[in-house]
């Protein structure tokens, strides 16, 4: 399926086939301990997580897996930024997905919130191209929240404003 | 008042940039309709019954001449002439072309207006005490800190998709003139018992609509250097929690609820341990800086009573009482703060054609430094209005048909738009109002009646606080009839209450009566100038509902 990151289009190195030769392996929480333990040498492994997934359930997890994928079961659920931002919080610093209809507006939110990449469903991303994603993403040129990713802070920039003034 | 500064203004043009774009991005079929829904709501614009309608933010109530002359224009050119203010301290045009609403932004952001966050699942306009920053009984002024919650919830990255919509009031005053304990968060300003220090109380989940509740205190006293991150904890155990399952369990007031006040909060204190506060929170410098807008005007100094308004009060019985009852104890000797109703006789509670928004921004221009408020009782406040003044004040309303006396009595109604507007209602809200008003129209009355309130939603979604009401009125439809059930004894002070249902409900030519059979009980019951809500406390539903059972007898046998 359709994959982008704050750049594009990118190409899918994962799959979600337990059986495939070649690619890395993205898998249920539940599977995860025995595919862990039954990898290929070169393969990385990834999770795959409902959005109501608990942080503190997942802490031996984080360390061991490359990539978290959030399942975003419709676009005005807005659970999976939550998990994403706690994700990060615990400290996983691997690759984060979110997976499902989300639409371009939600595309700076989700890279605030601690996601790399958004895996659409065909049909949405084929209605909605991704230079409308990387527009979206753009919207604005610096937000009224500190402490998320990417974006510069107003209240930083006024900070700093003030201090050169003091100069 | 608060003023955009470079990053204020930019971010408002962009937002209706991408606003623009999203609307060309629907109406190309990028975007489906499901799609562009939150997308428009965010930015204030509802599909109703008959046409679009565009909700404007007045950030906590409060506004210049400069932007209510605006809004009259934007009346004039884009709507039928007028403008309807809500209880949300908002402004609705009820007439709006979708083609039309880009350009409408434009303008607004000419002001420092817009219309962001006031609907869809999200943290909505901050409300505040509409008396903020002149109110004798203050400890400080509220204004400051909505206007950085404003700033910090403003298209928010995590909480922009909410289980449900998010309300946040702000009251920095010994009375509660911000319904803050019916909100999803209540802050009130305090002082820390022991230390002195000034800062946060945090009630989370009140709320009205189809389950009411009373909000929780979470946290007695939080410092005001923690309060981003303390909101950030909460939101997030709410955007992750919240049910969404259903919505009208949706809302934090159901969490609250359903996980018990203790165990919520124990969550929301977690969380706030767990977060990096300093990375979160807005240096106090910033704070400092949206409170030097609102310093206090240059106030001359006076004396604290006007020798000429006594006078003109002597020989003019008629402008005696309308200072009476819609003037308010200002804390600057010599000044009031004079409440301009929109409940005039027979009107549509809140509207104001355009020449009236017009005459409004005059008047506060000439006579109040330039600022006018929204009140949530859907009046306007001209906060700083000389005593000595109040004569000239009062004809220049005359003149715009805006000197109705009636603030705080039973014609001074709340009523939500209700099925003439709203796609949501499930009855008429403001014919009721008006046959209510017409009813109890003689002012001599009303003052014998003296203090009280009188709200009605025309659904269960409460947008008329009638839940809160002295007497609450709630449209309903039953098997294609419109029917209007009474609550008694709301209370949308500190002393917050629910009202309590009275009895069956009624059609709605029979609510009038119905009105006039409580006032009778009450009147027939009072101590002194007891005020309707006290002697309700005291003598509680059971007088109302045997005096009610017997007007619903004589109905039934006269039918």
């Amino acid at each position: 399926m359709p994959l982008i990151d704050r750049n594009g289009t990118i190409a899918e190195q994962w799959t979600r086939e337990p059986g495939a030769t070649a690619g890395h392996l993205i898998v249920p929480l539940e599977a995860l301990a025995e595919t862990l333990a039954t990898r290929r040498n070169d393969q990385r492994i990834g999770v795959s997580l409902a959005n109501t997934a608990v942080v503190s359930d997942l802490a031996d997890v984080l360390g061991r897996v490359a990539l978290i994928a959030i399942a975003f079961p419709a676009y005005n659920d807005g659970r999976g930024f939550t998990l994403a931002k706690r994700l990060r919080r615990a400290g996983f610093t691997g690759r984060l997905r979110a997976t499902g209809p989300l639409i371009a507006d939600q595309f700076a939110y989700a890279l605030s919130c601690g996601f790399d990449e958004i895996e659409l469903p065909e049909a949405l991303a084929a209605r909605q191209p991704v230079a409308h994603w990387l527009k979206a993403a753009q919207s604005f040129s610096a937000v009224y929240q500190r402490g998320y990713e990417g974006k510069s802070s107003i209240l930083d920039q006024r900070r700093t404003a003030a201090a050169s003034q003091h100069d | 008042m608060y003023r955009y500064d470079e990053f204020d203004a930019r971010f408002v043009r962009e937002r209706v940039a991408q606003f623009r774009d999203q609307v060309a991005r629907r109406l190309d079929g990028s975007i489906t309709e499901d799609e562009f829904k939150p997308l428009r709501l965010k930015n204030g614009l509802y599909l109703q019954l008959h046409a679009y309608m565009l909700r404007i933010a007045i950030p906590y109530g409060t506004l210049s001449s400069r932007q209510m002359r605006q809004l009259a224009l934007i009346g004039d050119r884009f709507d039928k002439g007028y403008g309807h203010f809500t209880t949300r301290q908002n402004l609705q045009f009820n007439w709006p072309k979708l083609k039309d609403v880009p350009e409408i932004l434009d303008l607004l952001a000419d002001v420092e207006m817009h219309a962001i966050q006031t609907s869809g699942n999200c943290i909505r306009n901050v409300t505040a005490d509409h008396f903020a920053g002149v109110a004798a009984d203050e400890l400080e002024d509220p204004r400051p800190v909505a206007e950085l919650i404003r700033q910090w919830s403003t298209a928010h990255p995590e909480f922009s998709y909410l289980p449900r919509k998010f309300k946040v009031a702000v009251s920095g005053a010994a009375e509660d003139r911000a319904v803050i304990l019916a909100h999803d968060i209540g802050i009130r300003i305090v002082r820390h018992e022991q230390t002195g220090e000034i800062g946060y109380r945090i009630i989370v989940g009140g709320g009205m609509g189809r389950t009411p509740m009373i909000g929780k205190v979470v946290r007695a006293f939080l410092p005001k250097a923690d309060l981003l991150a303390y909101l950030e904890a909460i939101m997030r155990v709410y955007n992750a929690e919240g049910r969404r399952d259903n919505k009208y369990k949706a809302r934090v007031k159901i969490l609250v609820h359903e996980t018990g006040a203790e165990e919520f909060t124990r969550r929301v204190e977690e969380e706030f341990a767990a977060l990096d506060g300093p990375s979160i929170n807005a240096d106090p410098a910033e704070l400092a800086r949206i409170a030097a807008y609102f310093a206090a005007p240059d106030y001359a100094d006076l004396e604290p009573f006007s020798a000429p308004l006594d006078r003109q009060k002597k020989a003019n019985p008629e402008f005696a009482a309308f200072v009476e009852s819609n003037s308010f104890a200002h804390r600057q000797p010599g000044y009031t703060a004079l409440t301009v109703s929109l409940k005039p006789i027979g009107g549509i509670p809140g509207d104001a054609t355009g020449d009236q928004m017009r005459a409004l921004a005059d008047i506060a221009e000439q006579w109040s430094f330039s600022e006018l408020r929204v009140t949530h009782q859907q009046n306007i406040v001209l906060p700083n209005i000389r005593l000595d003044d109040l004569f000239d004040v009062w004809k220049a309303l005359r003149t715009a048909d805006l000197a109705t006396a009636n603030v705080g009595l039973i014609t001074d109604i709340i009523a939500c738009p209700g099925l003439d507007y709203c796609a949501l209602a499930t009855a008429r809200s403001i014919p009721i109002a008006q046959s209510i008003s017409n009813r109890f129209a003689d002012p001599v009355r009303q003052k014998l009646i003296g203090e009280l309130g009188i709200k009605i939603s025309g659904c269960i979604n409460a947008c008329g606080h009638h839940h809160m009401g002295h007497i609450g009125i709630l449209g309903l439809e039953k098997s294609g009839q419109e029917s209007y059930q009474i609550t008694l004894g709301g209370d949308a002070t500190d002393k917050a209450a629910i009202g309590e249902r009275l009895g069956p409900g009624l059609g709605a030519d029979e609510v009038p009566d119905a009105i006039e059979t409580i006032v009778g009980v009450y009147l027939g019951n009072r101590e002194a100038s007891e005020p309707f809500i006290n002697t309700y406390r005291r003598i509680g539903i059971a007088p109302f509902r045997a005096a009610f059972a017997k007007v619903e007898e004589t109905s039934d046998a006269a039918h």
